[in-house]
């Protein structure tokens, strides 16, 4: 579709073994079988006796269950039990919430089944199980549940009144409230101060509207409970967490759970979770003695898979005349739905550190109320926190410059960190490493036209075109690669930030790369291998890739927040340099000369000064035979390594946007995108290139297509595709793509992560963009998603009010 | 999701489905037909219909294809959106048809979908609605005591309401030749592939440099598609202008009464019905609106 990709010779041979393998274009070697039907998806699972489940879900937003009669269900053909909260109620456990973000967070009790009360519409009140899921669905209907309603709250700013309670046995709708203050954290100045003294202070509330990570795959579980251990099978993220964390929910030994995550098709952070229906298979499958699966329908992952955003944003810019900014006030209420999910009220305090973007501001001041509603919980989707925090930024550098009457990427230019003052203590208690938005921009500019268009908009106006034209700019950076445990553990996140990866070394040379990170799309085979092929010298084919099952892979912090690469893939190297470290030994033995002699490049180790060499296939098959090792030194080339990063890794860049409006009709388009990304050193550029065009869709489409919305009671209205509106290929632009490479100084390859990137910087690109179109006719902001509807009503009151400028 | 249990038929002439429709009715069964199954097996999934027998349409083979007969064009029932859009009979005299037809979702949908399925269900922002209430057609319907005639006017009589009576077969669709006229249906979306939020089929007859005269039809307007008929007055002898047209179309809201939904208000409609007919009729007389362009145009 755009730039880049400049694609690598296929199969390389010999020749091209350790050289050039890192920045090339590789084809994905795991898309033969997703493209061909191999793929193995959780639901292709069929075990011998497997039974089937279905769930029995609330129809209201919160009530009391005064009885269940199960009795016509249980009777039904084909089904053999029927098992409700009170059934299971010593067994269950409570769902885990791993980041209690304050010492006095509130938190319901989170079983999955619901005992006594029901919070949002679609919890589970029972489980049926049968022979077949057409059994077990035909059985969901005769449970008859009674309820007695209760008030619910569905608004957020209205859940922070508490005049009415998610929860009956909470007394309070707040889960936590969290606070960072620059003055106080000693990485700046008072904001309240600030403000005070600003020549232009500019206020407003934005809204982060809820969003619904829509997969591909929906989710499922299989779970075989006849072995010596429990096995499952999920369509996860997280296989390691969630071994972990089914062990301390549900009491059983963690030697004695085994979790695979097969092919799963596409995540976003939705399947970052320990879920309801995880718990409730292996309940089911443990009380019956026979494998049991779970598969989702589509209405239930977008009813009931945790979803994302919802976010109320107060915030506050203050600045000088000039245009330099004093300090920016957060004030922020996140709607964290019925109830705590893995990492839920971690979300917004993942962007804290963020909304200061690419600035240097003297001054800064955050807080976030965590607020329960009775809508299902949210929690981590793509970006999560630092897609809000970059919207509120950006946007309100938007509002500034308008203020202003300034250009905004000058009013930008003027506020942010230059590329000679890296590394740079942020305001919000970061360092970030290094940078250059300077070179990003000026590329981007480049490649937009940024004056062509300025004038086309100028010339638009003029004649008052139906179709007005708008530049959205966004400047965006993000903290990823997830993360040093030590930060994490400073926030009281419950677990480390660290990956694991072990290298193994087979007879023929070939080599086995067990990574504890869990792809699920993203391409690590590929990537993975290529890091290997360079560092081993092994042909690139030669290298394969294992993960996503805790018995092949002990170890490992699975995927999100961008952090294989940084993270993951650090691991994998640092074990490759071990082999190395082994292989050495072995070949200084096999050459007669001493290891300080030797060198490694290409996939041999060579005497200096010598035609001497053995090659590294030969080493392993020594060390495999070991018919001549030398003494003490085992047979055996395999590594490990754990790798803790030093820093958050932070991308950054330049996306510029530019948007058409129809006046007439309220209908926007993308007419121009370009995006210029520093990700560092990049392994392999089709990748990179996948990352980013995927992140600009699901950015472009939180500005103008997807939201879940909610009626009076308490009911998803947006329950189907054909309401909750995903774009599709002809709706989004063909992106203009390019890159600008500072390399991390965090880690040895000097990448940064890209998992996001796209999604962070686009919304607020488009959203500023149709702002800027429309401005001079009046209008002042547009909700996201900014659907026709909302343009044109937006356009009609600017008119009636007489807004224009 | 998985629908309940249900029997299935699969009759290969008319009379043998409306004999097992007889049969069902009598002892009481719920039956439904099923044609391209794009709309009953989503809502059967859902559990929204649940009925016990299912008779399939589609081994009949006197249900599908485009006859020329002299004056009209006679569309069996079980004609794909597909064969609509490519069929060269209905390019030449009904090209409003084949433009709406390539409107519909997309091509896999297109490829099972049917005319006759679309127009019994009779969503409301179905596309196939409008432009057959705009040329007139006539719907042959067959029952247990032979076939009838409804004209499109009585046809849509509500909500995923038609004359089709329980018992009854729509099963075929005569529509008259609209040879030389210029046709536009326009869509308007927020995405590619979506159901219309409000569309316009326009057909004008031009004669001596000014439309001489206009057939509009409206989907998404009300529970059924509606003639813009004060519209269809006003383009009499309109000027071939933008602003002319414009004026016309500024009644096309009159006598509509649209629903508000997540794509947007009753009054929001209201409004884009009058742009959209604009561009409709512009476009049907060959001429190039203001405003986007459109991916799918
Ligand atoms: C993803 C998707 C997107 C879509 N997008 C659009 C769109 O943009 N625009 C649009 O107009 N449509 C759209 N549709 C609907 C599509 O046009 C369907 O084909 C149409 O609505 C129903 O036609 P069918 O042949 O599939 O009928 P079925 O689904 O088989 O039947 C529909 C109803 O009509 C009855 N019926 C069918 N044939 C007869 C008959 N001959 N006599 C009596 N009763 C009959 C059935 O009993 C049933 O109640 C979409 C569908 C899908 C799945």
């Amino acid at each position: 579709m755009t730039t880049t990709a400049e694609s690598g010779p296929a199969g390389a041979g010999r020749a091209d073994i350790g050289r050039n393998e890192i920045g090339k274009a590789r084809l994905r070697k795991e898309d033969a079988h997703l493209i061909t039907g191999r793929s193995r998806y959780t639901d292709n699972m069929v075990l011998p006796g497997m039974l089937h489940l279905a769930m029995v879900r609330s129809p209201y937003a919160h009530a009391k269950i005064t009885a269940i009669d199960v009795s016509a269900a249980k009777a039904s053909a084909g089904v053999l039990a029927v098992l409700t909260g009170a059934d299971i109620a010593g067994e269950q456990g409570s769902l885990p919430n791993v980041w209690p973000v304050t010492p006095d967070q509130k938190a319901p009790e989170h079983p999955a089944i619901a005992v006594d009360e029901v919070a949002f519409s679609g919890e589970i009140v029972a489980v049926i199980i049968a022979r077949s899921v057409a059994a077990a669905r035909d059985a969901v209907e005769l449970v008859d549940v009674d309820y007695d309603e209760l008030p619910v709250v569905m608004d957020l700013e209205e859940a922070f009144t508490d005049k009415v309670l998610a929860h009956t046995t909470l007394e309070s709708n707040k889960s936590a409230t969290w606070v960072f203050d620059s003055a106080e954290a000693g990485t700046g100045t008072s904001v309240e101060d600030a403000l005070a003294d600003s020549e232009v202070v500019v206020e407003r509330t934005l809204y982060q509207q809820r969003l619904i990570p829509a997969f591909m795959e929906p989710r499922s579980t299989v779970v075989d409970p006849t072995g010596e251990q429990i096995t499952m099978w999920s369509s996860t993220q997280i296989p390691h967490i969630l071994r972990f964390a089914l062990a301390i929910t549900l009491g059983i030994p963690e030697s004695k759970v085994r979790v695979i995550a097969p092919d799963v098709g596409g995540g976003f952070g939705g399947k970052l979770q320990v879920t309801p229906e995880e718990i409730i298979t292996v309940v089911a499958a443990r009380r019956m003695g026979k494998p049991c699966k779970f598969t989702e329908t589509r209405s239930e992952s977008l009813q009931v898979g945790h979803h994302g955003r919802a976010q109320v944003q107060r915030l506050k810019i203050g600045a000088t005349k000039e245009g330099i900014v004093t300090g920016f006030s957060v004030n922020l209420l996140a709607d964290m739905g019925a109830y705590l999910g893995l990492i839920t009220s971690g979300i917004p305090i993942l962007g804290a550190f963020m909304y200061n973007g690419i600035y240097k501001f003297p001054a800064y001041r955050f807080e976030c109320n965590n607020i329960f509603t009775n809508k299902p919980w949210t929690d981590a989707y793509r970006g999560a926190g630092r897609p809000e925090a970059t919207f509120a930024i950006e946007r309100m550098m938007d509002e500034l410059a308008t203020e202003l009457a300034m250009d905004p990427l000058e009013l930008r230019e003027k506020n942010w960190i230059k590329h000679t003052e890296f590394p740079f203590a942020t305001v919000a208690g970061l360092e970030y490493d290094t940078g250059n938005y300077e070179a990003a921009t000026a590329k981007a500019v480049e490649l937009f036209d940024y004056e062509g268009l300025r004038a086309e908009q100028k010339r638009r106006r003029e004649n008052n075109h139906p179709v007005q034209l708008g530049i959205g700019v966004s400047t965006f950076t993000e903290m990823c690669g997830l993360a040093p445990s030590r930060v994490l553990g400073a926030l009281n996140y419950a677990a480390g930030g660290w990956e694991h990866a072990q290298v193994r070394v087979l007879p023929t040379g070939n080599v086995e790369v067990v990574t504890g990170s869990s792809a699920h799309g993203q391409g690590h085979e590929t990537a993975w291998s290529q890091l290997v092929a360079d560092r081993l010298g092994v042909p690139f084919e030669n290298v394969e890739v294992l993960h996503g099952d805790t018995q092949v892979s002990q170890r490992g912090m699975d995927t999100y927040g961008s952090r294989s690469l940084t993270v993951g893939g650090m691991a994998v190297l640092a074990a490759a340099d071990k082999v190395i470290e082994k292989a050495k030994v072995i070949a200084a033995h096999m050459m007669e000369s001493s290891e300080d002699d030797l060198e490694f490049a290409n996939g041999a180790f060579t005497v200096k000064g010598t035609e001497q060499s053995t090659a590294f296939g030969e080493i392993a098959f020594a060390a495999f035979s070991a018919h001549n090792m030398p003494d003490g030194v085992e047979p055996n080339l395999d590594s490990e390594a754990t790798f803790d990063p030093v820093n958050f890794s932070y991308p950054h860049g330049t996306h510029l946007a530019a948007m058409e409006v129809d006046t007439e009709t309220g209908h926007v388009s993308v007419l121009k995108y370009v995006c210029v990304d520093d990700v560092g050193v990049v392994v392999n550029p089709m990748l990179v290139e996948g990352q980013v065009h995927g992140g600009l869709a699901q950015g472009i489409s939180q500005a103008l297509y997807e939201e879940a919305v909610y009626d009076d009671a308490g009911t998803l209205v947006s329950g189907s595709f054909v309401d909750y509106l995903v774009p599709g290929a002809p709706d989004l632009p063909h992106y203009i793509t390019d890159r600008t490479e500072t390399p991390a100084t965090s880690n040895q390859l000097g990448a940064k992560g890209v998992g996001e990137a796209g999604t962070i910087a686009s919304t607020p690109a488009i959203v500023n963009g149709v702002l800027d179109a429309v401005r001079h006719l009046g209008v002042k902001d547009i909700k996201m998603p900014c659907t026709p509807s909302r343009v044109w009503h937006a356009l009609q009151e600017a008119k009636t009010s007489g807004g224009v400028q | 999701m998985i629908p309940s249990a249900f029997d299935y038929a699969a009759p290969t002439t008319v009379e043998e489905a409306l004999g097992l429709l007889s049969a069902a009715d009598e002892a009481g069964d719920e039956v439904k037909v099923l044609a391209g199954g794009q709309s009953l097996i989503p809502v059967m999934k859902l559990r929204l219909a649940d009925p016990s027998l299912v008779i399939d349409l589609g081994r009949i083979p006197s249900l599908s294809g485009i006859t020329d007969d002299g004056d009209f064009l006679t569309i069996g029932a079980m004609t794909t959106h597909h064969v609509m859009e490519t069929d060269p009979l209905l390019a030449t005299h009904l090209p409003l048809l084949q433009m709406a037809a390539g409107t519909v979702a997309d091509p896999q949908v297109r490829h099972r979908g049917t005319f006759g399925g679309a127009l019994v269900h009779a969503d409301p922002a179905g596309d196939m609605l409008a432009p057959v209430l705009a040329t007139g057609a006539t719907f042959t319907v067959s029952g247990p005591n032979g076939q009838r005639s409804v004209d499109a006017a009585d046809f849509f009589q509500g909500y995923f309401t038609t004359a089709v009576e329980d018992g009854e077969i729509l099963t075929s669709i005569k529509v008259p030749k609209y040879t030389g006229w210029g046709a536009h249906y326009e869509k308007f979306t927020r995405v590619a592939q979506q159901w219309s939020i409000v569309a316009v089929a326009a057909m004008v007859r031009i004669q001596d440099g000014v439309i001489a005269e206009a057939r509009l039809g409206l989907t998404n307007m009300a529970s059924t598609p509606l003639r813009a008929t004060a519209t269809e007055a006003a383009l009499a002898g309109c000027a071939l202008t933008q602003e002319a047209i414009a004026a016309a179309c500024a009644h096309a809201a009159e006598g509509t009464e649209p629903a508000s939904d997540l794509n947007g208000d009753a009054e929001y409609r209201r409004h884009l019905v009058q742009v959209v007919a604009k561009r409709a009729v512009m476009k049907a007389a060959g001429l190039q609106p203001d405003g986007l362009k459109r991916t799918r145009e």
